[in-house]
């Protein structure tokens, strides 16, 4: 089942290509596919059994004998809140970017970088399809995935159509972004790497060599080992989430890459860190976590208030929807390693609610720059009174950007705060200051694109279209929705921290006594939570 | 006293493929003698053809006959009273070297990407500048014959690196380096494009060479000098007896390890490549970059582990230092580069650092954990992807053609996604593999040889390893940027469509390296299954 998730947008990303060359409409042929992956994803969701904590609909085959390596997915409450937020993305995001590609065939509309009309486009709007469902694939498949190598491979893979989305399609400065993008996460990859290799080498110290995540949890790593192991892992995930110092290719690729890509890139492939700070760096390594936990808050916190800063300063509405998400990925570390239920449930589900409403926000943004054909904050203004209906979903995406009660965002963030205070008093402190700055940040962009007076050429421009609003609809139903019933959501994710909770507390001792538990007891426990193989 | 002479006991049963393509070779030279000039081309690529298929053939009889020795754990035989082994590595490497011909062999055949021209001059000693010939003033170098001697050279150059990685002793270990060594000379000098360049080329490689085999015969007379004998498994004998002048030993091996480096191009032994790399015929690149990496890891492998296997705590920390030096040299100079074809030479040297890495990854076999990756597997494996990366990455080169011969520079390649997506797309496929990208094959060698590494308590090494390998993302990315998110020039180069030659060498080259990034368990296990160095 989970298999086939993964394999039909794969397919989708092949005969979405092929299509292009025989003349078939290629973008119909993605939809189909996006929209039957969807159907999949929520057949997934009906499968699943919400009473148990454990990996569901699991499947497992060797792969690579030598090396421990298996095929294996499965999917547990964690996994299924980002399969589902993958798959609801990918086709609005699609239906967003229908133009992409072929701008010459829009009249009456700007182009963003001002690029001559050229016959070689026509056929790039097919590979722009591709791309993404390709993309979608192997994003599925890291969130699925339940060996450690088949981990590293996926998560490697969702780079090279990152990369050409990036590269192929976006604005002035996208060669450069890209390979930024790609170097910086390479680099993170590589890090990894060498923790991947060093779990097979302690791994086959005791028996056969297994990439298990079940394994691998249940293994006696030495604790001088098992810190630089986790530390291999974090700087990836770090690199990936994007946490502060590792963040600066975040603005330049947003900048750079159509709001389209921008969405997969931070509401989809982004979680991918904190997914991972979850499932491999509290999964495998409880005590060097907890060891941790000091410096990550502190980066957390400094990602919180810095990416909040770096956002009031932008004059680029991509950047500034880019360098938000610094700010909120900063929550959903603090949230993830105060190493509390609560604030692990507040992560995950800012996780999702990030998700939507930064999608929201960078869809918006990217209808605000195709009408007024700059991304210049200073350059805009008075669209509320030539597009009231894109100012209305701005302001929607804005508001919930900053936390506004009855949106989703707000409860997860509510969540984090307070299991931060209950970490420490002026940890919830410097986080809070996060929430005031994201209403500076939101507002003012506001204030300064969309009221006063309209600039120059914007009188002219009109308001979105059906396809426009219609992309925005469910975006905006699942953020008031998850505002009101946010238990939907927490139903599903609760049992999961439980489990990761009990798991990193026997592993690593309470965060202040932090006494290390042998690993018998360690053995045993997993044994006893024996679905999670 | 019994001075009779007694000749060694030949097994021929182990030995035939060797013989047959040492024989080919001269079939190939009787060829040249007597037939007529014109036949020539044709009945020399069909014999070398034959001869490769059939060592091919015969490779993998050998290979399935081996006997079984020390419980399962090795197989095979020592041969010619000691001379060659041939044992599970050595078939592996075998199978690898012949293939790698192959590929080799159907570059050097190619004519149709210059305007049905061979890729070699007429004659070895024509001049630079010389435009005689029939296509008159613009064809440089071709005066109305060609140099077929290029086959028989080539299969003589197998034969040796064959039996270099099958030495039992370093006296047949020598002697193998000259027959291989001693045709790669010739055939670097025979561009028939840019002959000053190639030339230059030639003399450098054979003037460095040269030295090198003198470090490598005063080495082994030191290390006898040691061990009273030459063959490796008395050398072993003596390390592990102990006593004697150590001095010698230690001078002796590594003299003998400056030769074997300096054919694997690792630094500080490196200045040669680059320049060779450059100026040689790109068909002959191609293929010297694969094999005669190939064949001397062979020898490297044998002679450290199997000679000094017991003294591995003496020579390890040196190869420490020269497996660093090897891949930051490598990754660090090949950032400035401007020229595809040094590019690729300073990443090989990046790749022989690697190598280096996984040789560091020897344990003793008690060490090893059940099921865990050993250094002679990893490496073994390594050179399998990066054989084939390396002669399919050569051979898209060919391809992308100025007027005055295949464009070199890096900038030239601009924007060349957009108009020859195919051959940009496969030039990136082996850019991602050399890269060491999941699901190309370099991914999963890179991941055995770092293993091993791991394994043995190399971290240090490994650490670098990750570092370079981060440095070489760089350059390797930034030449995909370059062909795919950049506009042509106007004066872009011309993709030639190749014969079905390089077509089938760089597509099969292409499916090896996907498949082995997908399914690489049958080509690990038979890594695996080749088992340890029979002595």
């Amino acid at each position: 089942m989970l298999t086939v998730l993964i394999a039909v947008p794969l397919l989708g990303a092949v005969l979405t290509l092929l299509a292009g060359r025989v003349g078939i409409d290629a973008r119909s042929v993605a939809i189909g596919f996006a929209v039957g992956t969807l159907g999949l994803g929520v057949a997934v969701a009906a499968l699943y059994d919400y009473g148990d904590a454990g990996m569901q609909l699991t499947q497992s085959v060797e792969w690579i004998g030598v090396l421990g390596a298996h095929y294996a997915v499965g999917v547990d409450g964690l996994a299924l809140v980002m399969v589902m937020l993958t798959v609801v993305l990918v086709p609005v995001v699609l239906v967003a970017e229908w133009h992409t590609g072929e701008i010459q065939h829009v009249p009456g509309q700007g182009e963003p970088d001002g690029a001559a009309p050229r016959a070689a486009e026509k056929g790039r709007s097919a590979s722009f399809f591709a791309w993404v469902l390709g993309l979608e694939a192997a994003a599925l498949a890291v969130f699925l995935a339940t060996d450690v190598f088949l981990f590293y491979v996926v998560f490697e893979a969702t780079l090279i159509p990152a990369y050409f989305l990036v590269g192929g399609f976006g604005g002035a400065g996208r060669a450069k972004a890209a390979t930024k993008f790609l170097v910086y996460q390479l680099a993170g990859g590589l890090v990894m790497l060498a923790s991947v290799v060093g779990l097979y080498v302690v791994s086959a110290e005791s028996g056969p060599p297994s990439y298990l995540i079940g394994d691998l949890a249940a293994l006696d790593i030495g604790v001088e080992a098992g810190r630089w192991l986790f530390l291999g892992f974090f700087v990836a995930f770090a690199v990936k989430a994007p946490l502060f110092p590792l963040h600066t290719w975040l603005a330049d690729t947003t900048a750079a890459a159509t709001p389209g890509t921008s969405v997969l890139l931070i509401c989809i492939l982004d979680k991918i860190g904190t997914y991972g700070m979850i499932r491999f760096c509290l999964g495998i390594f409880p005590e060097a976590s907890v060891w941790a936990t000091p410096v990550v808050v502190t980066l957390a916190l400094v990602s919180i208030v810095y990416g909040a800063l770096l956002a009031i300063g932008q004059d680029d509405l991509l950047r500034l929807v880019g360098l938000t998400s610094l700010s909120h990925f900063g929550f959903i570390v603090l949230g993830i390693f105060v190493l509390t239920e609560q604030g692990h449930t507040g992560a995950i589900l800012y996780m999702v609610n990030h998700g939507v409403a930064t999608a929201a926000l960078f869809l918006v943004a990217g209808f605000a720059i195709r009408r007024s054909g700059t991304a210049s904050i200073r350059a805009m203004g008075g669209m509320e009174k030539t597009a009231p209906v894109l100012a209305g979903l701005f302001l929607v995406a804005g508001m919930a950007t900053l936390g506004l009660p009855g949106l989703a965002p707000f409860v997860s963030e509510f969540l984090v705060m307070v299991a931060a205070f209950d970490y420490a008093w002026y940890v919830g402190a410097v986080a809070v200051t996060g929430i005031v700055l994201a209403a500076i940040y939101v507002l003012w962009a506001y204030q300064r694109t969309m009221t006063g007076p309209a600039k120059g050429e914007l009188v002219r421009t009109g308001d979105l279209d059906r396809r426009e609003i219609g992309v925005m609809v469910p975006l905006v139903v699942a953020l008031v929705g998850f505002g009101f019933f946010p238990s939907v959501l927490t139903d599903v994710i609760e049992p999961v921290t439980g489990t990761v909770i009990d798991h990193v507390v026997d592993g690593g001792g309470e965060p202040d006594d932090g006494p290390v538990v042998p690993a018998a007891d360690v053995q045993a426990d997993t044994q006893a939570e024996g679905g999670q193989r | 006293m019994n001075d009779e002479f007694t000749g060694p006991a030949i097994e021929w049963a182990r030995l035939w493929p060797l013989f047959a393509v040492f024989g080919t070779a001269l079939v190939g030279v009787a060829v040249e003698a007597f037939a007529p000039r014109s036949a020539r081309c044709l009945i020399q690529s069909s014999v070398a053809g034959v001869g490769l298929a059939v060592a091919l053939v015969g490779t993998v009889l050998v290979a399935l006959e081996l006997p079984e020795r020390a419980g399962g754990a090795a197989r095979g035989d020592v041969t010619a009273g000691g001379a060659v082994v041939v044992d599970g590595p050595t078939v592996f490497l075998w199978g690898l070297l012949v293939v790698v011909t192959v590929g080799g062999l159907l570059l050097f055949a190619e004519r149709r990407v210059d305007a049905g021209l061979p890729v070699f001059a007429g004659q070895a000693s024509l001049p630079p500048g010389s435009t005689a010939g029939p296509g008159g003033p613009g064809e440089p170098s071709y005066e109305d014959w060609e140099h077929t001697e290029v086959y028989p050279l080539l299969v003589f150059a197998l034969g040796g690196m064959m039996l270099f990685c099958a030495s039992g002793d370093l006296l047949t270990m020598f002697v193998a380096l000259e027959i291989l060594s001693l045709p790669l000379y010739l055939l670097c000098g025979l561009a028939r494009r840019r002959r000053l360049l190639s030339q230059e080329a030639a003399m450098k490689y054979f003037l460095l060479g040269a030295f090198s085999s003198g470090f490598f015969v005063y080495g082994m007379a030191l290390v006898y000098g040691y061990a009273g004998t030459l063959n490796l498994a008395g050398v072993a004998v003596a390390v592990r007896a102990g006593g004697g002048q150590e001095v010698l030993l230690l001078v002796g091996a590594a003299m003998v390890m400056v030769a074997l480096l300096f054919k694997v191009g690792a630094v500080p032994f490196h200045s040669w490549t680059p320049d060779v790399y450059q100026g040689a015929p790109t068909a002959v690149t191609a293929y010297m970059a694969a094999a005669t990496k190939i064949a001397a890891f062979g020898a490297i492998l044998r002679f450290l582990y199997v000679g000094l296997g017991d003294a591995r705590w003496d020579w390890a920390p040196l190869l420490w230092v020269v497996a660093i030096l090897t891949m930051l040299g490598g990754v660090v100079l090949a950032v400035g580069q401007t020229e595809i074809k040094r590019l690729l030479a300073y990443s090989s040297i990046a790749h022989t650092g690697f190598l280096l890495t996984g040789v560091l990854g020897l344990q003793a076999s008690g060490d090893l954990a059940e099921g865990q990756i050993s250094s002679l597997q990893a490496v073994l494996f390594y050179l399998a992807t990066y054989g084939v990366a390396t002669v399919g990455i050569f051979a898209v080169t060919t391809l992308v053609r100025d007027p005055g011969g295949e464009a070199g520079s890096v900038a030239r390649w601009t924007g060349l996604g957009r108009t020859s997506p195919l051959v940009a797309g496969a030039f990136a496929v082996f850019l991602l593999s050399l890269a060491g990208i999941p699901l190309t094959a370099g991914f999963v060698g890179k991941w055995s040889v770092f293993a091993s590494a791991a394994g043995a308590g190399a971290w240090p090494v490994v650490a670098v390893a990750i570092t370079s390998s981060i440095i070489a993302v760089y350059f390797y990315v930034r030449h995909i940027v370059t062909m795919f998110f950049a506009d042509p020039p106007e004066d872009a180069p011309v993709v030639v469509v190749p014969s079905p030659l390089t077509s089938v060498t760089i597509a099969v080259a292409l499916i090896v390296t996907v498949a082995l990034g997908v399914v690489p368990g049958p080509l690990l296990d038979l890594a695996g299954h080749a088992g340890q160095f029979v002595r």
